[in-house]
């Protein structure tokens, strides 16, 4: 049996290296398209002050970029150094998606945004919009695949269980591609992007125009990331709603946990704003409700009723317990591939193998778990409500709060008057961490949510992971660690520097702050 | 669709395929990076040699990127093994890696010689190491690594970090390292001038003589090697389970693919030759010539190691039955297809778009360009 410990390093290395890449990458993805949007109306109008935008905006857009890469290469390598079984056991299915990422997406993005930089002076105009554009449509398309094999481990479509080769094999490439929750998530996930692409160009625009500098370059780009914002974010907030309706089982336990909803309720359910959650007694002490609208939101209909975790639970003891029927069955092949009878068997419960192994958390012979161990394992199945109901909670409530800056300063700009609303631009200011705060909690109730599991249902977390030493864990986190804080250290330093600095930085002589060498 | 033991085939080629893409491409890269420091003597000089790989090595590095992301796709068995197994050579390689993104874009947005000295060994770290290391293993799989797999296939593997570090290793990291160096010597030259090329071609000349010597003297050691060989009868077309195969250690046994086919022979000879036609072909000044002749010497070393090993893909010394094979550590035949075809479906686009990268940035890097573009260069 694998060392408690050896998992939990294991996870919190993926978690730390994760969630430190995603401070970078929804960035990327929101502010590519920023640059578009500005290069279009530079080729189109011929205004000079847009080209500057594009190449200033690009100068910060680059100095994230390069922490994109480097912090996307690691997850790229941890699945094969701390997660070999995972790889091993659904490598025929997740591999397919991120070796096409590469193909398809991450060689255009990275082919091109060389040119980007490198191209302004030997390309003409409308060759480098090109190449802007085929920038902007590689680094969502990367998101594309990545988050297709993300959608894939929160539900496992088009595959089955082989035990000739004892893992998952593909039956259907395009119920990978075509997952509902892949899809949902590649849209939700975007969005919250080209949210957070639009907040850095306000907020640092409102900086400028409060001080009173490079007036005519800081409100065109307060506008064009105004009004893109709050397309975004529309998108964010309608679409997150979308990846609440998806069905799939994980969505299911994720919707239970970060609703508190103990038991299931009559249709419709009501929608918990606040809760005081008492997790040792499986219920909420108090709670603040507003009616029908949890149901509303989570079935589309007002009869449909949303699973409880207790009625979670039920189903999952019974799952569990066929599963050590399918467990024992794959043992019995595993000795003699003929053994027809264990084939039936097998045939009959392998879609519960997964339950089943999430006993050997406990013992490695799933046939010594006694009624105790069983009922560990069910609690096991859902995530701790806690932490997912608050994180949920304080990520839509950003979200609703970005609308409304979103929409305040869209406001203000088609009426021309942003520069006098001192208050609408110190907001802007002040709102700049929220997008990167929302980014990682939905991604942390994304990943924890669908604990126990690594592929839910499939695969347990406590299967998945390498078999090395704790103290190679210790040593490669503090590593990860160290090296991360220092390059952050680095980033955040000269991205201040050049957010000080302005559009002067580019040294065309026609804004303030002008480097004095140039 | 393709029959499943030609898939097989097809897939070891690719897998070559990629890693000789990547050994051209991000190789030129790391051997630039590698001579950074010799080659540039003042920070003009090191803008310049930076500069030559600027709007390139991003693209160029998708193909490290892609062809892990290949291997996890097609031998998802060799990627769990390797990759768990190589633990901290595979580390160090990653964060050898984290200072090129970082050290290019950020060396010369501050104007202060310490902050870019750093920067600048921060490359050279980032261009030496992966090559070394990526020789050390080629080294090590040659040899055989102690790994094992139990009942439900769970990979676990008994030697350490230092052990990889034994003699033969070692000398398949000096064969690595300088071919690694002798091309980005080569593509170097091709895009510089004076004295930065006439420092880039020393740099490449003597790293190809050791690479020569180096590959000459491993090939003569290799013969005394233990190899491996499959004793059990091979059945291509079955579903993959490496445990269900006999293999044998025999001092030997990689030359046997030699004997059967002497036709590859060429292999090893394009290493040698490609290598000192890139030599002679640099004290010409035919620098484009060069890069091509220092390509094919990449890709007659890189097909030695592979044609040595075949079947072979990662053979075990600790439990030699469990070794990965062309045959038994693949994908299913659905995944092996569709990878397939995405392949030959992105990969002449890929080469398209890369070509055209290239021509719109093609010429020399001059210290003029750099004092013009003071602010839009790396």
């Amino acid at each position: 049996m694998v060392s408690e410990q050896l998992v939990d390093l294991s996870r919190l290395q993926f978690a730390a290296t994760a969630m430190y890449h995603f401070l970078f990458v929804p960035l990327t993805l929101g502010m590519v398209w920023l640059l578009v949007i500005m290069e279009s109306v530079y080729v189109m109008t011929g205004k000079v002050v847009w080209k500057d935008m594009t190449r200033y905006w690009g100068k910060l857009f680059g100095i994230n970029f390069a922490l994109g890469v480097t912090t996307g290469i690691t997850l790229e390598f941890q699945f094969g150094t701390n997660w070999a079984y995972y790889s091993h056991y659904v490598g025929d299915i997740f591999g397919a998606p991120l070796a096409i990422e590469g193909l398809m997406a991450f060689f255009l993005e990275s082919t091109f945004i060389g040119l980007f930089f490198f191209g302004w002076d030997r390309l003409s105009r409308t060759q480098h919009l090109l190449v802007t554009v085929l920038m902007a449509v590689g680094t969502n398309l990367s998101a594309l695949w990545i988050l297709i094999a993300n959608g894939w481990m929160q539900n496992p479509v088009g595959a089955e269980f082989s035990f000739q080769t004892m893992r998952m094999e593909m039956t259907s490439f395009w119920d990978v591609v075509f997952n509902p929750d892949a899809q949902a998530k590649f849209v939700h996930t975007v969005s919250a992007g080209y949210v957070t692409g639009a907040m850095f160009v306000l907020s640092i625009s409102a900086w400028y125009l409060l001080r009173g500098r490079d007036v005519e370059f800081a409100k065109r780009s307060f506008r064009v990331a105004a009004a893109f914002g709050l397309a975004s974010v529309l998108s964010v907030i309608v679409l997150g709603d979308e990846s609440g309706y998806t069905v799939g089982e994980a969505q299911q336990t994720k919707m239970a946990a970060l609703e508190a909803m103990w038991h299931t309720e009559p249709a419709p359910a009501g929608l918990k704003v606040i809760a005081g959650i008492n997790e040792a007694e499986a219920k909420n002490d108090w709670e603040i409700e507003i009616p029908w609208l949890m149901g509303l939101i989570g079935t589309r209909s007002v009869s449909k009723q949303i699973p409880g975790i207790a009625e979670i639970k039920e189903r999952n003891r019974a799952r569990i317990t066929q599963g050590i029927v399918a467990v024992n069955a794959l043992e019995a092949l595993r000795k003699n591939a003929h053994d027809t009878v264990a084939l039936k068997v097998f045939e009959a419960h392998k879609a519960d193998l997964g339950f089943g192994l999430l006993l050997r958390k406990y013992v490695s012979d799933v046939n010594q778990a006694t009624p105790e161990i069983i009922e560990r394992a069910v609690n096991d199945t859902i995530p701790r409500v806690t932490p997912m109901f608050w994180t949920f909670r304080i990520m839509v409530g950003l979200g609703f709060l970005m609308l409304a800056l979103f929409a305040a300063a869209f406001w203000s700009t088609l009426k021309g008057e942003c520069m006098r609303k001192r208050w609408l631009l110190k907001w802007a200011l002040f709102m700049l961490p929220a997008p990167w705060i929302a980014c990682e909690l939905g991604w942390f109730v994304a990943e924890y949510g669908r604990q126990p599991w690594t592929i839910y249902g499939v695969l347990p977390t406590h299967l998945s992971v390498s078999t090395l030493s704790v103290q190679s864990l210790w040593g490669s986190l503090a590593g990860f660690v160290g090296f991360y804080t220092v390059l952050l250290v680095v980033e955040m330093f000269l991205m201040v520097k050049y957010a000080r600095l302005g559009p002067g930085s580019l040294g065309t002589g026609r804004y303030a702050n002008e480097p004095v060498h140039a | 669709m393709i029959d499943y033991p030609t898939l097989k085939i097809i897939w070891w080629l690719l897998v070559g395929v990629l890693l000789l893409g990547f050994a051209i491409m991000d190789g030129h890269d790391m051997g630039v990076g590698t001579l950074l420091p010799f080659v540039g003597k003042n920070d003009l000089e090191r803008r310049v040699v930076i500069n030559t790989i600027g709007p390139h090595w991003d693209g160029n590095q998708v193909w490290f990127i892609t062809a892990g992301g290949a291997i996890f796709a097609a031998w998802p068995l060799v990627y769990a093994t390797a990759f768990s197994g190589f633990y901290w050579a595979m580390l160090a390689v990653l964060w050898a890696l984290f200072f090129r993104p970082v050290g290019f874009d950020y060396r010369s947005k501050i104007d202060h010689p310490t902050w870019r000295k750093t920067w600048d060994w921060g490359l050279f770290v980032g261009g030496a190491v992966p090559p070394l290391i990526f020789g050390v293993a080629f080294g090590n799989l040659l040899q055989g690594v102690p790994f094992q797999f139990d009942a439900q296939m769970v990979p676990s593997y008994s030697g350490s970090f230092w052990q990889l570090l034994n003699p033969f290793a070692l000398l398949a990291g000096v064969v690595s390292s300088a071919m690694i160096t002798m091309h980005g010597g080569t593509y170097l030259a091709h895009r510089t001038e004076g004295d930065i090329q006439a420092r880039a071609i020393r740099g490449a000349t003597g790293a190809a003589i050791v690479m020569v010597l180096a590959f000459i003297a491993a090939g003569f050691w290799l013969q005394s090697i233990a190899g491996y060989k499959i004793t059990s009868p091979i059945d291509p077309g079955a579903m993959p389970d490496p445990l269900t195969k006999t293999v044998v250690r025999e001092a030997g046994a990689w030359m046997a693919n030699y004997a059967r086919q002497p036709l590859l022979w060429l292999l090893p000879a394009l290493g040698v030759g490609g290598a000192l036609l890139t030599a002679m072909l640099l004290r010409a000044r035919r620098t484009l010539c060069a890069f091509v002749t220092s390509a094919l010497a990449l890709l007659g070393v890189i097909g030695t190691a592979g044609a040595s090993m075949f079947p072979f893909v990662m053979p075990s010394s600790s439990m030699p039955a469990a070794s990965l094979t062309v045959w038994d550590s693949v994908s299913s035949h659905l995944t092996l297809g569709i990878m397939f075809w995405a392949t030959v479906i992105f990969m002449p686009l890929i080469v398209l778009y890369t070509g055209w990268a290239y021509s719109v940035m093609r010429g020399k890097v001059t210290a003029a360009y750099i004092r013009e573009n003071e602010h839009g260069a790396y």
